[in-house]
């Protein structure tokens, strides 16, 4: 890994990290204790894209989030208390309880929603692009989706109309390799995602997505190309999901995923690599690092306590915020 | 001005919000250099340049999704799918994407989002571009829907469906494209949600929309020459749906017919027809009856597809069914 990113972000980029996984913990056990509805899709183990990806990215830039998409929501901007206020259904969420863990967007920080349908988001994000290149601005839209979604039609039309338009659309695959059950190397026909930018005449990398600097140094590169109208990048982010789809998936998702496997990419944990990186280059110290989880810690803590405190929405409610 | 033609009338119309609002963008299919299919979009390619008049590929999901991405990050956007048959290629993101946005959101943002199709049948288009399928938009909570019928209220629709804060399926027959009426040059809104009484009458309610409202009143024409006198109420917008003129019609004839293009089956009229139950019951003096297709796919042969979208004998018929009874 080479030192190009300033110290200070890097350690912002580790608390992110961390608030993450601590954010989806606290929730996996509140909904273990029933206090969140229908399901969870966490995205432990894929901190390293969310952070990376982010990180290059201006508060007034785009996000297209997907399903599995807290740490991406965390990694743009948004705050922890709404954010555990909508996963509890409560009124002071950022969907007002509307819409949950699936579809937590928040407009004033450039996160246009998350979908629950693969590979809807994808069009969306063309949109956004078109959007800016009309008013003429220099932001970008950072589009996440997962491997699953890369077999959608909706990706290819996407990725076919961003690339004839030049638009600033930058697309992340969050190839954490099984859509639900499926594997990645069973539903493609190229051994790479990436290889699929070529039908598009767009850049197309295949790169480790559980190392948050690599992340990070490409996300920077396709950020640049695409607020200086040389158009989009496809991302193909290589990670894994330490748990499984979601909190129904027996085991973790044993029932298509060796113990070896899983084992293995445990040890690949992008957390502890970035950490074990971070002390040898003498950027984070223990003192630091215990100042940084206390943090986290409260405010993880805090936001539970707010979204626990908070009311739900009155049933009257549910008629409101359907049209303008 | 003269009269001009439902083709010009809605050209004419987004010309002028194009050039007010230079945040007002088309997107679609053959929409640049060859003007649209019906020559709607002609010219504005050259006035307004690529970035505001978007041609694209032959991606109808990608059309309708860019459109709300757009919509949601402040570009006033009508999206055109060349036949309504073709929207069901984009069903994910009207039915799950722009009609659900606001509200799963919690109410933040505001949609400015149109999309422009052409539906009906009378051309010998076949089963796939012929249909009428109104009826599955009007089924989704947070979509606007307008169906226009004269040049007139073309223009007067849609510029209210442009500046409309939230998406509008705007649906236009295309039989209607050729026909002519009075349209004023100075700006004029009709807000969605206002049916018109376009005939005057007392004995049978007609409850009808888009070009059945011009064989609706052929038919009612030709029933005044027998003695009946209808009244023909145009619904112009299917959602919001002004039940309130509907009802104040038929507590004063105590009958009512619907008419539409669409399948007989769970269409507008199963919708009409229960409200009016509902809710002016005690003035009926005999069922509401419905004209509609028949449910199956509209056929190519000329007697096939007559046989199966209702005409003014149809019509008179209906009107007959409902006045038989006491």
């Amino acid at each position: 890994m080479v030192h190009s990113i300033d110290p200070t972000l890097h350690l912002k980029m580790y608390e992110q990290m961390i608030t993450i996984r601590s954010f989806e913990e606290r929730a996996i056990e509140l909904f273990e204790h029933n206090l969140i509805r229908g399901n969870i899709h966490p995205c432990i183990g894929q901190e390293a894209v969310s952070v990376g990806v982010c990180s290059p990215l201006r508060r007034e830039d785009y996000m297209v989030n997907t399903h599995r998409g807290h740490g991406n929501c965390i990694a743009k901007g948004a705050d922890l208390k709404r954010m555990m206020a909508e996963l509890l259904g409560k009124s002071t969420g950022y969907c007002k309880g509307k819409g949950g863990s699936m579809h937590i967007a928040d407009f004033e920080g450039g996160n246009l929603g998350a979908n629950g349908i693969v590979g809807a988001g994808l069009p969306i994000a063309v949109g956004a692009g078109i959007s800016i290149q009309i008013r003429g601005t220099d932001q970008v839209v950072a589009c996440f989706f997962g491997d699953g979604a890369v077999n959608q039609g909706t990706f290819h039309e996407s990725l076919n109309m961003a690339a004839i338009w030049k638009l600033p659309v930058i697309f992340v695959c969050e190839n954490n390799q099984y859509a639900l059950s499926t594997p990645i190397r069973e539903a493609i026909s190229v051994s790479r995602i990436s290889d699929r930018a070529l039908a598009y005449g767009i850049p197309g990398m295949t790169i480790d997505g559980n190392d948050v600097i690599e992340v990070y140094k490409q996300m920077k590169e396709a950020v640049e190309r695409a607020r200086t109208g040389k158009g989009p990048t496809l991302l193909d982010c290589v990670t894994y999901r330490f748990f499984g789809h979601f909190t129904g998936d027996p085991g973790r998702g044993i029932t298509y995923r060796s113990r070896e496997e899983m084992e293995e990419w445990m040890g690949r944990c992008p957390i502890k690599r970035f950490r074990e990186y971070l002390f040898r280059e003498k950027i984070l110290t223990e003192e630091t690092e215990k100042g940084i989880l206390a943090k986290v810690k409260t405010s993880i803590e805090e936001a539970v306590q707010f979204a626990m405190e908070s009311p739900f929405p009155l049933p009257e409610e549910a008629t409101q915020d359907l049209f303008y | 001005m003269p009269e001009v033609s439902f083709v010009e009338s809605l050209r004419m119309t987004l010309r002028e919000e194009m050039q007010k609002d230079p945040l007002v963008m088309l997107i679609g299919e053959d929409i640049g250099r060859y003007g649209g299919i019906f020559g709607v979009t002609k010219g504005l390619l050259e006035e307004f340049g690529p970035y505001r008049v978007r041609n694209t590929p032959i991606s109808e999901s990608a059309i309708i999704g860019s459109a709300l991405g757009a919509a949601m990050t402040g570009i006033r956007t009508i999206a055109e799918i060349m036949y309504i048959d073709f929207t069901t290629c984009a069903m994910d993101q009207i039915v799950n994407q722009v009609a659900k946005i606001r509200y799963m959101s919690g109410g933040k943002m505001k949609i400015p989002l149109v999309i422009r199709t052409q539906c009906g049948g009378g051309r010998g288009n076949a089963a796939q571009h012929s249909q009428s399928l109104e009826a599955l938009f009007f089924h989704i909570p947070g979509l606007k829907v307008v169906m226009p019928s004269t040049p007139y209220d073309a223009r007067g629709l849609l510029k209210a469906s442009i500046h409309d804060d939230n998406p509008v399926i705007f649906i236009e027959h295309k039989l209607l494209y050729a026909t002519k009426g009075y349209v004023p040059e100075e700006e004029y809104i009709i807000p969605l949600g206002q049916a018109e009484i376009k005939k005057k009458g007392r004995e049978v309610t007609i409850i009808t929309f888009s070009y059945m409202v011009w064989k609706t009143l052929r038919a009612a024409q030709q029933l005044e020459k027998e003695g009946v006198d209808v009244e023909v109420v145009d619904l112009r917008t299917l959602y919001p749906l002004d039940l309130e003129t509907i009802l104040q019609s038929v507590r004063k004839t105590n009958r009512a017919l619907i008419v539409h293009e669409g399948c007989r089956r769970n269409g507008i009229g199963a919708e009409i027809a229960c409200r009016i139950q509902e809710e002016a019951f005690d003035y009926l003096d005999a069922p509401v009856e419905r004209v509609a297709a028949m449910d199956v796919p509209i056929p190519y042969s000329e007697p096939l597809e007559k046989a199966v979208i209702p005409d003014e004998e149809d019509i008179i018929q209906g009107v007959k069914r409902v006045l038989s009874r006491n």
